[in-house]
């Protein structure tokens, strides 16, 4: 559930000056990390890239044939426009609701209960928010007694029951973005928030004493001096739920229009068998976060400097 | 309408919809909640909010679905796994890249930038690219559907990020304390244990807790590593394969999603401080 990747960020300063030591010592400290990094991370992902050229059972060689297959077939296309649909729904509304709350809350003084609550499904199990929401999305033919909050408030107005999680290909797709962003909201409020109380106050004081309105220092100061928190956490999201995986396995295991490059992976893997294809699905995800990859390994690299 | 009219107008709208929000977000885990208490009969006919209309006359709570659900539905068997499973993968990575963030963050060494870049690659690596090498092996040594299995793998996957975050908060540390433990003749061991441990209290406990959170909350690791061993299955899996099982039983479903969330919620209420603090550490600098 936590991204790794929430580290990539504004490096701190680092200190050049380093203790001088024998040569081997710095290994030693360094042996067990390297050793599981390398059985569990590096190795396998080589092994991984050359098991994509391979067929089911990893005995032939089939060239490009998984990719072609990862490309074609008319699931992992599905698959391909959900996690295009994710990463767009979900990183815009998770980083923009954050945002609002963060200015909003500001200034009321029970900030902090108001924020415990929002952050709280962070401590939740994509597995227990799955439940959580299929509750809540839970569907009946009209007629019969909704016991699903959402379901149970359209027959309040008389309003015809809606299947949330079949109704393909928007209202379930969104129903389970939906899951994601109240659980990862709470996330992009504490960062934000954090990000505005540094702007230092005598800026936005300046700015009302020379008659600026509410909502234009929101947008001609605030906003241009969050925008590299925005960023990188814009891109942290998008990242992350690239490889969102829990909530479609739990709720709909991809039924209805609803696939993701994840579970098709391990649909793959673990149903049919197929190692070739799981294989290249894996890769395609990994070429899908390289960018982001290059772009850490380049601030750091600017940071030494 | 005079300014002050105005002024006091704006603040309503403000706490309404704050209040709006924070009630929204906090109605899935009430109803939750509340459907756990309730016997069978009740969840199937009504929803739960009714219970909020006769709290102290009619309505009828029980702890039986909890009793069930513990004893014959495998949850408290998958509750005490998950532990078994969590601790020593939050200990050993943690123990892991402190070592290692300290190697590289005062020491130096000829390839030390490449360590570095290379851990840098690895924070994004999606954890897919490793499952089918890694099982094969597991199959091949038997630690598959194991837990010291699992917890090698959680530490393994821990580590990128575990050793970034302790190496920025070690690498920080003021240059005249390991001065000083060199001049007066300290071992880089004793300098390790006497001066960097102490001062990372703080980044670790956040550590713990993230590595915590994440690995209590896991599925897709144990599902590939724990696969078909109901023995050793974390609560999450077994909530997962009760979705499909018990797909109706609201009031079972629901006592077993609430037991699964209350050690986070116990550990994210009480440390909430470090949790923000490490997340803060982590991502955006001020």
């Amino acid at each position: 559930m936590w991204p790794p990747e929430v580290a990539t960020n504004p490096f701190p300063v680092h200190r050049k000056i380093k203790m001088y030591t024998k040569k081997s010592t710095p290994w030693l400290y360094l042996a067990p990390a390297l050793t599981l990094l390398g059985f569990f991370l590096v190795y396998p992902s080589f092994h991984t890239l050359y098991l994509s050229f391979f067929d089911k059972g990893s005995n032939a060689f089939v060239g490009a044939g998984n990719y072609i297959y990862a490309f074609t077939n008319r699931v992992m296309l599905t698959a391909f426009r959900n996690n295009a649909l994710w990463v767009v729904v979900f990183s815009a509304i998770t980083v923009f609701l954050g945002l609002v709350l963060a200015v909003l809350l500001d200034r009321v003084r029970y900030e902090v209960i108001i924020k415990s609550i929002i952050f709280m499904p962070m401590a939740i199990s994509f597995v227990g928010a799955s439940v959580i929401w299929k509750f809540v999305y839970a569907f009946r033919p009209a007629g019969a007694p909704q016991i699903g909050t959402l379901n149970a408030l359209l027959q309040r107005f008389h309003l015809p029951p809606v299947a949330w999680l079949i109704e393909r290909p928007w209202v379930n797709n969104l129903c389970l973005i939906l899951v994601g962003v109240w659980v990862w909201t709470g996330f992009c409020l504490v960062v934000l928030s954090a990000s505005y109380k540094s702007i230092p106050r005598q800026l936005l004081e300046a700015a009302r004493v020379d008659g600026a309105s509410e909502w234009r220092i929101f947008w001609r100061v605030i906003l241009p001096l969050l925008v590299p928190t925005v960023t990188v956490l814009t891109t942290t999201m998008a990242v992350f739920v690239l490889k969102v995986f829990d909530i479609i396995y739990v709720m709909t295991n991809g039924n209805f229009g609803t696939e993701v490059i994840a579970n098709r992976m391990y649909k793959e893997m673990f149903q049919f068998g197929n190692f070739g294809r799981s294989s290249a699905i894996a890769v395609v995800l990994l070429v899908l976060v390289l960018p982001m990859m290059f772009l850490n390994m380049h601030r750091f690299k600017r940071e030494e400097k | 309408m005079s300014e002050k009219t105005s002024r006091v107008l704006s603040r309503g709208l403000l706490h309404t919809v704050i209040i709006l929000i924070a009630v929204l977000w906090l109605i899935p885990t009430i109803g939750v909640l509340i459907t756990s208490f309730r016997p069978a009969q009740d969840v199937a006919n009504s929803g739960w909010w009714t219970v909020l209309g006769n709290m102290f006359n009619s309505a009828r709570l029980t702890l039986r679905n909890y009793n069930v659900v513990l004893s014959r539905l495998g949850v408290g068997r998958a509750f005490l796994n998950s532990f078994i499973i969590t601790i020593p993968a939050t200990i050993i990575p943690l123990s892991i890249a402190l070592l290692a963030a300290y190697a590289l963050g005062w020491m130096k060494f000829f390839g030390h930038t490449f360590v570095f870049m290379a851990l840098i690659a690895l924070l994004v690596v999606p954890l897919q690219m490793t499952f089918i090498p890694v099982l094969r092996i597991f199959n091949k040594l038997g630690l598959a559907g194991s837990f010291p299995g699992i917890w090698l793998a959680h530490s393994g996957y821990g580590l990128p990020l575990a050793i970034y975050m302790l190496y920025n908060s070690i690498s920080g540390l003021p240059k005249e304390l390991f001065d000083s433990a060199s001049i007066d003749g300290a071992s880089s061991f004793h300098t390790f244990l006497y001066i960097v441990l102490p001062l990372s209290v703080p980044i670790v406990a956040s550590l713990a807790i993230f590595q915590f959170l994440w690995v209590w909350n896991d599925l897709l690791v144990a599902l590939i590593y724990l696969g078909g061993t109901p023995d050793v299955a974390p609560i999450t899996v077994q909530i997962s394969s009760l979705v499909g099982s018990y797909g109706q039983d609201w009031e079972l479903l629901t006592a077993a999603v609430f037991i699964s969330i209350v050690p986070s919620l116990i550990i994210f209420f009480s440390l909430q401080r470090y949790f923000v603090r490490g997340i803060l550490a982590g991502s955006v600098k001020g």
